[in-house]
């Protein structure tokens, strides 16, 4: 410490030039203090705040991936203000950066800690293990099972479901398109809903809506194999207007922006916005349909809150339409286009899955 | 083309005086090379060619000219490089600091707010990267205080394999940007003979290894015969081959045979205990074996390069293609064995991230080494301990990420700073190179001769 203050004065007498004769005594109390607290800004303040400390680590995505990582960024960020916690987030650039990133929030000391996305499994489960005083969740994957690791996830395909519905009510050339960033389960299993609901509506109203991109049976369909590059889904997004489809579900983060901008330019084609309500969080709101939510966001706050108040549990949580852990949302500016008829047909459908009585299948189902 | 630095093309029985180090290695020829050499020119004259007369070699490209600049600096201008990262490191997390932003705006009525400011937001970001990099001094115990060293070793593991895989190539003249792929390709192999085969241990780990370096020897050869057989550009194959793995690897880890089972996510089921790479320092420090294969690879890579005659061959295709060419040596072959070497030792990369760090398979195995380790090989100048240096230096950058972004809000520094070493090391003479501008040392050299013989030049 002592050479630290010697550095600090030498550095202090390079800017004496500039700054005025008052640097010295701020500066050696700035150090004091920090030195006697940890020197990290986050773990100093939780300690005066609260006892409470809940992290987050990202997958790759990152925080502003329109998807699960920026929910539940969203949702860990609202719980700091609602319960007056510290919170601290950390962002994964590639794989290599989970381990580490995991133990840094070992060494930080939180009491539970979020991960995201099945990329974290191994090291979440590996962590809770080394760490089984500290709490765990981790958001759309359901492969630990351990006392201290909660898995979050959700039933997506009857929200999807639903979206599918309305998509085959609302073409005109009964042609509906989707396709995915990668051929994970969370993806498919909202082309999987999506699938059923086409169906469902065929076989309702004995219509002929074909679905383009994805095949439920085989589990094959079309991908971008990206999650950030716009100008892919732009591209898969003709493909799929030049062959006719006039509503499209994009499941691939901000690539689904590209479909949006396709089909804006196109004039006649409606987008399904994925994981949060388009109409809010994108810019285009005046073509998109509808969205299939997943609200983790909430199930992320609630999760903290249960841990705080010594209520964790391991039993997976579960979002569904019947909980509200999924929904889809208003039509917002297609209220008027969507017809009654057809609104109360899935609010019908809503009702009857809510209540057990209609199951959506899916392989990728938690 | 500066004779300075080139030999000439014809072989020289008596070396010049003048010539680099390097160079001299190649006018040299001892006995045995000497011999070839002969042997090389007589072979040949069946081909319509008179005797004697070398073969036409294309001359070294504007791009190998550049990537040979960029290799004979010295290693003071990589030291030199890194600190000036570090000081535009600072600007930055300075620039990007709420306090020093606040402050700025009354910086005249009271300056010492805004360098305490600055002070501050710069102490604290690197006093994390050293946290996080060397030793954690606050740490609790002896553990907490000496894993960040051992975080580091592990980072640094996969950029020193894939790092002497291509300063191999960039010693050859080869400018590889393969190792992504060749990395996959590596990881590929090594965790299916993981977890498909049961295998007594030792062996099991040397099958995976073996398995890996296969892979990445294979992924190195295509673009090392297709370069010899058609000439095809090697930055160009080997930039396709990394799109060909990566979507690859997409592809396998959705199939039932690269799945868990009960499960479609796409992870391989983890690889047998025996094909692990055993913890150096004990379960409770991620370092694993790896780094000593790592270690010894770099050793590996000195002999091949510096005692043995095909790193010899090597070198002096990387300093001369024509001269190499024209002292007999199959350039053809060397292109193709240089590339199956560096692919060979990238493939280690994807052993070290398989069996060392994740014990599975994932479409993010290679994360980004195998374009770090351009930088890592460029940085150490592509020589073996540079190289090692090198790669502990990234490895400690990216073991420090967390750290930083923890103190920093934002671990971009640290992406920043990698990125000003590439740009500080290559990029000038890229630059010459891509449009094609004249060296300055090269003009300066012009004028002084014009200037010596103003006569000459009039005539």
């Amino acid at each position: 410490m002592k050479k630290k203050y010697a550095v600090v004065s030498l550095l202090a007498v390079a800017g004496l030039v500039l700054a005025a004769c008052s640097d010295a005594p701020d500066e050696s109390t700035d150090n004091g203090t920090t030195d006697a607290a940890t020197e990290t800004s986050g773990a100093a303040t939780s300690e005066a705040a609260s006892d409470f400390f809940a992290c987050m680590v990202s997958d790759e995505g990152g925080f502003d991936d329109q998807s699960f990582n920026q929910s539940t960024y969203e949702g860990l960020q609202r719980a700091g203000v609602d319960l007056g916690i510290e919170v601290l987030a950390l962002e994964s650039h590639d794989s290599n950066d989970y381990a580490p990133n995991l133990e840094d929030m070992v060494a930080k000391g939180c009491d539970i800690t979020i991960t995201v996305g099945f990329n974290l499994s191994e090291g979440t489960k590996t962590a809770a293990e080394a760490n089984p005083s500290l709490n765990y969740a981790i958001v759309d994957d359901s492969q630990i099972s351990l006392p201290n690791v909660k898995p979050i996830v959700y039933a997506t395909q009857e929200a999807a479901f639903l979206a599918g519905y309305v998509a085959a009510a609302y073409s005109t050339t009964g042609k509906v398109g989707t396709f995915g960033g990668a051929k994970i389960p969370t993806v498919t299993i909202f082309m999987d809903g999506f699938a059923d609901g086409v169906a469902r509506y065929n076989q309702d109203k004995g219509g002929n809506v074909e679905l383009l991109g994805w095949d439920k049976a085989t589990q094959n369909g079309l991908f971008t194999d990206d999650f950030t590059d716009q100008a892919k889904g732009k591209t898969t997004a003709l493909n799929l207007i030049a062959q006719g489809a006039d509503v499209i579900m994009p499941v691939a983060g901000p690539v689904g922006l590209g479909a949006a901008q396709a089909a804006q330019e196109d004039g006649n084609t409606v987008i399904i916005w994925v994981d949060a309500d388009g109409y809010l969080t994108t810019e285009y709101g005046s073509i998109i349909l509808t969205s299939v939510m997943k609200l983790m966001g909430e199930a992320v706050e609630n999760v903290i809150t249960d841990t705080k108040d010594g209520n964790f549990s391991p039993d997976p949580y579960v979002g569904n339409l019947a909980n509200g852990g999924v929904a889809i949302a208003p039509f917002h500016d297609f209220t008027s286009q969507v017809s009654d008829e057809t609104k109360a047909e899935v609010a019908a459908l809503e009702a009857a899955i809510q209540s057990g009585e209609l199951k959506v299948e899916s392989d990728s189902a938690p | 083309m500066s004779d300075q630095t080139l030999p000439p093309v014809e072989p020289d029985p008596s070396p010049g005086a003048a010539v680099t180090p390097a160079a001299a290695d190649v006018v040299s020829t001892p006995a045995a090379e000497a011999a070839e050499a002969a042997s090389g020119t007589v072979a040949k004259p069946s081909q319509g060619r008179p005797a004697g007369q070398p073969p036409a070699a294309p001359p070294p490209g504007r791009f190998q000219l550049a990537l040979k600049e960029i290799l004979s600096g010295s290693w003071v201008t990589s030291v030199l490089a890194v600190l000036l990262a570090m000081v535009v490191g600072a600007v930055l997390v300075a620039a990007a600091n709420p306090d020093v932003q606040s402050s700025a705006s009354y910086l005249f009525a009271r300056p010492s707010d805004f360098f305490g400011a600055v002070w501050e937001s710069v102490k604290d970001a690197y006093v994390a990267m050293f946290q996080g990099a060397v030793v954690n001094f606050q740490g609790q115990d002896a553990v907490a205080f000496i894993k960040p060293i051992t975080n580091t070793l592990t980072q640094a593991t996969p950029l020193i394999f894939a790092g002497l895989g291509l300063a191999v190539g960039f010693r050859a003249g080869l400018f590889n940007i393969g190792a992504q792929g060749q990395i996959i390709l590596g990881a590929i192999p090594c965790a299916w003979l993981g977890y498909a085969l049961h295998l007594p241990p030792v062996v099991h780990l040397l099958v995976c290894v073996l398995g890996a370096m296969a892979g990445g020897a294979l992924w190195g050869f295509i673009p090392g015969i297709l370069k010899a057989r058609t000439g095809a550009n090697e930055v160009i194959v080997t930039i396709m081959l990394n799109s060909v793995a990566a979507f690859g690897v997409s592809y396998l880890l959705t199939l039932d045979a690269f799945q868990r089972e009960g499960s479609n996510n796409p992870q391989t089921p983890l690889i047998d205990s025996t094909a692990q790479f055993p913890y150096i320092f004990g379960g409770r420090f991620t370092t694993h074996f790896g780094f000593i294969l790592a270690l010894l690879a770099a050793v590996f890579t000195w002999w091949l390069l510096d005692r043995s005659t095909l790193g010899f061959r090597f070198r002096a295709l990387g300093e001369n293609p024509q001269a190499a060419r024209t002292a007999g040596i199959n350039t053809n072959a060397c292109f193709i064995w240089v590339m199956v070497i560096a692919g060979g030792l990238a493939g280690l990369a994807g052993a070290a991230q398989v069996q060392g760090t994740f014990h599975y398979l994932n479409s993010g195995v290679a994360a980004s080494f195998g374009f770090d380790a351009i930088t890592v090989a460029l940085l150490g100048r592509s020589r073996p301990l540079g190289t090692v240096l090198a790669g502990l230096l990234f490895g400690g950058l990216k073991a420090a990420a967390p750290m930083v972004q923890s103190a920093a809000g934002s671990s971009d520094v640290v992406l920043v700073l990698q990125s000003v070493i590439v740009l500080l090391i290559a990029a000038p003479p890229l630059i010459r190179a891509v449009f094609r501008t004249p060296n300055p040392e090269r003009v300066q050299a012009l004028k002084l001769a014009a200037a010596a013989g103003p006569g000459e030049v009039a005539a």
